[in-house]
């Protein structure tokens, strides 16, 4: 079928959140550690930051990653009426 | 709508109910072991219960599951709610080395260990972002089925096949060794017997239901492996740091850890001192194995290896003879030597790599105390300069600095290479993209990437403290006491496998020296019931995690092997008009012909299995995920592109490891910018993304009706128009 403006406009908007959630993968992940020997000189709850990035700070910045595109997603399948019929 | 909508909560509500129950029982089932044992019942038994009695559940459960409809086989109905399918991805992707051999990994190479907890985590991400819900949209029954569809013809199919089974196979190997593992290790049957016992457990289960019984196995098994990771972790961070988080715990733990690292590595401290003369020790002992490895190269170049291999054969030999001659014969002397004698390597290549791995062990054990919090530490060159020659001049430090900073930016790169290779392998392997095909809906497979990761991080999250708070138990309790009261857990360990404990008395001071101890990193999960005092009964729940997360995982690898070679080869390509029945039937099958190859295969004992584990992650990720992505958001993409892709990055992929790996005849120098073999993935996933837009660019582009795919899978509903309700 054919795809109208609002459906072309949903999916640059999925895009956009798309590269936005990446980017901050990224940070949290490739930037966190290209500088985890400076990082470190930080201590936070007794752990020098890179060590608790590493073992646990960027694990929670996935999961709400995650979270937030699927919320955010599915709030955006019903405002731009693509959602399934199912759920 | 209304009735599919109440058909699912009420679904949602029995599974909850089941599990629930489930769950109660399984703990009470725990409670009443716990009990027996204090009656009296022998370990033994209680290892052999514990086995038995989850082997059989996940039996009972397969045969409940079983079925005879295609959907129900592939996918397990589309009906799996999201946050079951959550739970099932996690026990799917928690495999054998993330249950035992993380923490260890963990333990023993600090902070540089964290490339595991972080890539395989991370890769999540790009599976919610890039893959599952678009996957689901697409809604078909294998990966190779997209590539099939979206760009058309049996080839791009066909190649992704290949690659499944190829990472799917060498990954599988590696659950089944572990399944023989465990199972010997807790119930004292020879490592063969064990592989094919765990074999039978995976077969019932995957067998009768496909996809429907490997859910609902995998279900229970998550429950099994989170609760056995937990309790020993949980009593052992009260127990050292009074607190039952462990995860907020080890901050402190982990400061005093490093406070210790301090101490030992200064020899003006009364523990410095000791390690220090025990470090000298090791040090003889380098130089010793190292002149031996010289004198061995000077007679292979002399054209004498054979002669001089038998040689010292003979003297191993003579060895045994003596021992066993003497007036009071020492069996574990004796036992050794005989392994020794046994296993004498048959060449000199061999005894030269047998001598290298003992120089290099030394060696390592010879240095300073690695620091556990520090990433990427340089060669210590400066420090060793300074130590050496204190009048050194400005330039000769200035080198040795540089050589320090050398080292620790090509750790770091490795670190980064790893990590990502690790994410996108995590975001490419079959077995766990294909678990979101059987959510109800795109709605749900977003949200059961959530749940997945949620599950997933439980574990990867805890095992660093675990890491952490053993460390704290060895550099607190053990070094520093006395020979004569070791702790119980350190004897029985070094009774039982002296690769995983092994503490001599080196330089005969009747005081534990950490350079003394030599652990083996499975050693952590396994023995942190004993250290934190816990009875019996949780070791065998230990073990009964460890084989929860080792079978789960060989279920949905088996299954995507079989599948790919029923679903894709045989009913797609072979005799598309086969019957359902025939279907199946093909299909279980080929699954019992895999399952027994993998289990012939790893009952082999091959090598390096880490090896073979990692390669899977750079193979994966350099097959598949160029195409798959650029394949939903590149309409561009056509069949060229995706050929040539996919067969350029693994290619590069398997070309970089045949050059650079030692086990294929390859050799370090050989290697890009110092990147390891493991992570082969990060030269193979350019040339992917490379061959799809070069293939692209020069042919034409995909037909109206593939791009209509694209757009299908796209929007999750496009059967009306955007301004009008779904229906």
């Amino acid at each position: 079928m054919q795809l109208t403006d609002k459906h072309r406009e949903y999916w640059s908007r999925n895009l956009r959140l798309t590269a936005v959630l990446l980017g901050i993968w990224f940070v949290a992940t490739f930037v966190v550690i290209w500088f985890a020997r400076e990082l470190n000189d930080f201590v936070i709850m007794g752990f020098p930051f890179a060590f608790y990035m590493g073992a646990q700070g960027s694990l929670i910045i996935y999961v709400i990653v995650i979270w937030y595109y699927a919320r955010r997603m599915n709030q955006l399948d019903l405002e731009y009426g693509v959602h399934e019929g199912d759920d | 709508m209304s009735t599919a909508v109440s058909a699912n909560t009420a679904f949602f509500n029995q599974l909850r109910k089941y599990y629930t129950f489930y769950t109660g029982g399984f703990i009470t089932f725990v409670i009443a072991l716990a009990i027996l044992e204090q009656m009296g019942l022998a370990p033994k038994i209680i290892g052999y219960i514990f086995l038995a009695a989850t082997i059989l559940l996940y039996a009972g459960i397969g045969i409940m599951s079983k079925t005879a409809d295609v959907s129900e086989y592939y996918v397990a109905g589309r009906r799996v709610p999201a946050l079951f399918n959550g739970m099932a991805t996690g026990a799917d992707w928690m495999s054998a080395a993330s249950f035992i051999g993380m923490a260890g990994t963990l333990y023993l190479s600090g902070f540089d260990g964290l490339a595991f907890v972080m890539g395989w985590t991370g890769g999540y991400v790009l599976v919610a972002l890039f893959l599952a819900p678009y996957l689901r949209k697409f809604g078909q029954f294998t990966i190779p089925d997209f590539l099939g569809a979206r760009f058309g013809g049996n080839l791009p199919r066909t190649i992704g096949v290949l690659a499944a089974i190829i990472c799917s196979f060498t990954y599988v190997i590696a659950q089944i060794y572990g399944v023989g593992l465990i199972t010997s290790r807790f119930t004292g049957l020879e490592f063969e017997i064990g592989v094919y016992a765990g074999l039978a457990g995976i077969l019932v289960c995957s067998f009768l239901g496909g996809m429907r019984a490997v859910t609902w196995t995998q279900v229970a098994q998550y429950i099994i492996l989170i609760i056995a990771y937990m309790i020993p972790v949980v009593w052992l961070s009260v127990q050292v740091t009074g607190n039952p988080i462990p995860q907020i715990a080890y901050g402190q733990a982990l400061q005093s850890v490093s406070a210790k690292e301090k101490e030992l590595n200064d020899p003006a401290t009364v523990l410095g001192a000791a390690e220090a003369s025990v470090r000298a020790l090791h040090k003889e002992k380098q130089l010793e194995w190292e002149g031996k490895i010289k004198a061995l190269d000077e007679v292979v170049a002399a054209g004498n290896g054979a002669a001089f291999v038998a040689e010292q054969k003979a003297g191993a030999q003579t060895k045994l003879n003596d021992l066993k001659a003497a007036p009071a014969p020492d069996a574990k002397k004796i036992a050794a030597a005989e392994k020794d004698v046994a296993e004498f390597p048959a060449d000199a290549t061999a005894l030269k790599a047998k001598w290298k791995k003992a120089a290099d062990g030394a060696k390592a054990k010879s240095g300073p105390v690695a620091a556990h919090a520090v990433p990427f530490a340089g060669k210590g060159a400066e420090k060793k300069l300074m130590k050496e020659n204190p009048a050194a001049t400005p330039e000769e430090i200035a080198k040795a600095h540089a050589e320090d900073e050398k080292a620790s930016n090509g750790k770091r790169l490795n670190f980064i290479a790893l990590v990502l290779c690790l994410m996108v392998g995590t975001a490419s392997l079959p077995h766990i993209l294909m678990r979101y095909y059987t959510t109800p809906s795109v709605r749900d497979a977003r949200k059961s990437v959530f749940w997945s990761l949620f599950f997933i991080f439980l574990l990867y999250f805890t095992a660093p403290a675990l890491g952490v708070l053993a460390k704290y138990v060895v550099y607190h309790d053990l070094v520093g006491s006395s020979f004569a009261a070791l702790p119980a857990w350190v004897s029985n360990w070094q009774a039982v496998d002296a690769t995983l404990m092994k503490i001599v008395d080196m330089n005969k001071d009747g005081l534990i020296q950490l350079a003394e101890i030599t652990i083996g990193g499975d050693l952590i999960v396994l023995a942190t019931p004993e250290i934190a005092g816990l009875p019996y009964v949780v070791s065998g729940l230990v073990a009964a995690g460890g084989l929860a997360a080792a079978l789960s995982t060989a279920d949905g690898l088996l299954l995507t092997i079989a599948n790919a070679l029923s679903h894709d080869v045989y009913y797609k390509m072979i005799d598309p008009n086969a019957s359902t029945v025939r279907r199946l039937s093909v299909s279980k099958a080929l699954l019992l012909v895999v399952a027994i190859l993998a289990a012939y295969v790893a009952s082999l004992k091959p090598g390096d299995i880490l090896f073979l584990v990692g390669a899977a992650f750079s193979l994966a990720a350099s097959a598949f995920f160029p195409a798959l992505v650029l394949g939903v958001f590149w309409k561009r993409a056509n069949h060229l592109g995706a050929v040539l892709g996919m067969l350029a990055g693994l290619a590069v992929c398997m070309y970089y490891m045949y050059i650079t790996y030692d086990f294929f005849g390859g050799v370090a120098a050989n290697e890009w910018f110092g990147i390891k073999p493991i992570s082969a993935g990060i030269f193979g996933l350019p040339a992917g993304f490379l061959g799809v837009i070069i293939g692209s660019l020069i042919s034409p582009a995909p037909s109206k009706e593939v791009q209509e795919l694209v757009d299908h899978v796209r929007y999750p509903s496009l059967t009306v128009g955007a301004d009008t309700k779904a229906a």
